[in-house]
C-alpha cells in the first residue's frame, strides 16, 4: 500500500517507528482534511510517500502547497504522506471520497500499515454532523475526543488537564430508556470503524472531532487544528495561534471563480 | 437542509456515507435493484482482448515505447479524425466492460457513436500504441482497467500520454470562465518527463479526476 518517494541516492524506505500518525477522516465539511492542509503547510513538511490504492476515488493536480514557481509542478495524488522527523510525526492527507464498498478495505489495510511500520500512535482528526446533536451537546464546547483503551492509560489525565469532552455515548434505541449506549458518529465517514477496530487490535488512537455542517468549513477547521495543537504543541501558541496557521496556495478560490464583468 | 422555499431536503454530505445507513433509507426494491447490478457488475469484470492472444499465444508483456490514451468522446474524436486512418494503425486490442452508463462489446467495428474502447498499433514501428476509450469507466473499474493494460506492457522506457477533456465551467480561476478564451489546453507532467510541453501547466487548484487522474 505505501510507496516511499524515488529520493535518488537515499533509497531506504522512511521509517516511523515511535512516530505520531496524523490523518484525517472524509467526514462533514471536509474538517479533518482542511486541518491536516493546515498542519503540512504551516509545518513546511515534506512528501515521503503515497499509498497506491483501489478505494480511492483518483485524482491529481499540482503541488498543493505551492510557495513559488520553483515547486509548484511536483504532482499530487489522492492519498499521501509527509513526515517531519524532528516532532516524531507523520502525516496522511486523504483527498478524495471511498469508492463504493471499499472503505472497509482500506481500514483494514491502513491499520496493518500502522501496525507494521511500528507508529506509536495515530491522531484522527474527524466531524460529525451538528445537527444530530441533543440538547446538552447544544451547549458549550462542539469538540470532543476519544481515546483507544491503551492510549487512556497514557494520556487519559491530560484529557482532563485540558478539560476536554470526551464524546458521548448515545442510546442504541433512542426514545426507549434502559437500552444499551453505542457510539454514534453521523457524518464521521469511517471514524467510527477505525475506532473500534483500533480498540479491538490494540493500537494507541485518539480521535479528535468537532460538530459542524457543510458550508464554508475553513473556521472549523482552524478550531479543530488549534484543538489538536492544545495536546501536541506542534505550533508555539501563546500570542493568537489562528494567525501562525499558513493557508495552502490551494485554497484559493474554494466558492468559485470571478464574476463575468458583463454582470454590472 | 431548508431551500428557498422553506422546504426541508436532505442535502448530499461530502462525508463518507456508512452503508449501513443507505442500505437503512432503500426501500425493498431498491435493494433489490442494488443487489442486481452489483451481481453483474462483478460477473462482468473489465476484460482486455488483445488480438494476439486469440490464437492462444503466451501472455507476453507487450513491448511499448510510447502509449497514448484518449479518454472521452472529444479526444477519442481527435485521435479519429487527426491521427487514425487503416493505412498506418491497426486495431490489437479492446476492453469489454458493463456499468450502468453504458457497455462495451468485444467488436472492433465501431461507429463513432458508439461506446468503445481500442487499441491500436502504429504499423511501422509496434512499439507505439494508442487507445481510444470513448465509453465511461467507472469509478470502480478504473483500477482494474489500469492493472490489465498496464499489466500487459512492458513499462521500461514507456512514454505515456493521456489526452483529455473537462468542461470550461469547471476551471478554477480568479476571472470569470465567459472571459476566457476557450477551448484552451493545460497539462500535468510527472518529474521524469524533461521534455518540452507544448502548452502551460495546470493552476492550483485544479484538479483531474476519474480515469485521467488514475
Amino acid at each position: 500500500m505505501f510507496i516511499p518517494c524515488d529520493r535518488g541516492g537515499d533509497s531506504a524506505a522512511p521509517d516511523f517507528k515511535g512516530f505520531t500518525l496524523l490523518m484525517p477522516a472524509v467526514s462533514v465539511g471536509n474538517v479533518g482534511q482542511l486541518a491536516i492542509d493546515l498542519v503540512i503547510s504551516t509545518l513546511d513538511m515534506t512528501k515521503v510517500g503515497y499509498f497506491y490504492t483501489d478505494c480511492l476515488v483518483p485524482m491529481v493536480g499540482n503541488n498543493p502547497y505551492a510557495t513559488a514557481e520553483e515547486n509548484s509542478t511536483e504532482l499530487s495524488i489522492n492519498a499521501e504522506v509527509y513526515s517531519l522527523p524532528s516532532k516524531k510525526l507523520v502525516v496522511l492527507q486523504i483527498r478524495s471520497p471511498f469508492i463504493k464498498n471499499k472503505y472497509r478495505p482500506f481500514c483494514e489495510t491502513l491499520l496493518s500499515w500502522v501496525k507494521s511500520s511500528k507508529c506509536a500512535r495515530v491522531v484522527l482528526l474527524s466531524s460529525s454532523h451538528a445537527y444530530q446533536r441533543d440538547d446538552e451537546q447544544l451547549l458549550g464546547t462542539p469538540l470532543r475526543y476519544l481515546l483507544t483503551p491503551d492510549l487512556e492509560k497514557a494520556v487519559g489525565g491530560r484529557m482532563k488537564e485540558l478539560n476536554w469532552k470526551e464524546m458521548e455515548k448515545v442510546a442504541a434505541y433512542p426514545g426507549i430508556s434502559d437500552t444499551d449506549k453505542v457510539l454514534h458518529i453521523p457524518g464521521g465517514g469511517i471514524t467510527k470503524l477505525l475506532f473500534t477496530e483500533s480498540c479491538s487490535e490494540g493500537i494507541q488512537m485518539a480521535v479528535l472531532l468537532k460538530f459542524c455542517s457543510e458550508g464554508d468549513n475553513i473556521p472549523d477547521a482552524f478550531v479543530l487544528v488549534n484543538y489538536l495543537n492544545e495536546w501536541l504543541q506542534l505550533i508555539k501558541s501563546e500570542v493568537n495561534p489562528s494567525s501562525q496557521w499558513k493557508i495552502p496556495s490551494s485554497w484559493r478560490l474554494l466558492f468559485g471563480n470571478g464574476l463575468p464583468p458583463a454582470l454590472f | 437542509m431548508a431551500t428557498f422555499f422553506g422546504e426541508v431536503v436532505v442535502a448530499p454530505s461530502r462525508a463518507g456515507l456508512d452503508e449501513e445507513e443507505e442500505a437503512r433509507e432503500e426501500t425493498p426494491e431498491d435493494r433489490e435493484i442494488r443487489r442486481e447490478i452489483e451481481k453483474k457488475r462483478y460477473r462482468m469484470e473489465v476484460d482486455v482482448l488483445w488480438t494476439w492472444q486469440a490464437g492462444g499465444c503466451a501472455k507476453e508483456p507487450l513491448a511499448c515505447s510510447r502509449f497514448i490514451v484518449a479518454i472521452g468522446r472529444n479526444a477519442a474524436a481527435f485521435l479519429s479524425s487527426f491521427i487514425l486512418d487503416s493505412v498506418c494503425w491497426e486495431v490489437v486490442g479492446v476492453v469489454k466492460l458493463w456499468n450502468e452508463w453504458c457497455r462495451t462489446s468485444s467488436t472492433t467495428n465501431v461507429l463513432p457513436t458508439d461506446s468503445f474502447c481500442l487499441f491500436y498499433r502504429l504499423i511501422s514501428d509496434p512499439t507505439v500504441l494508442l487507445c481510444q476509450c470513448s465509453c465511461y469507466v467507472a469509478e470502480d473499474q478504473q483500477f482494474q482497467w489500469l492493472e490489465k493494460v498496464f499489466g500487459s506492457m512492458q513499462k521500461k522506457d514507456l512514454q505515456v500520454t493521456i489526452l483529455s477533456t473537462c468542461p470550461v465551467a469547471d476551471y478554477k480561476t480568479q476571472e470569470s470562465t465567459l472571459t476566457l478564451v476557450s477551448p484552451f489546453l493545460k497539462a500535468l507532467k510527472t518529474k521524469e518527463f524533461q521534455e518540452q510541453v507544448c502548452c502551460p501547466l495546470l493552476e492550483q487548484p485544479n484538479i483531474v479526476r476519474d480515469l485521467p487522474a488514475a
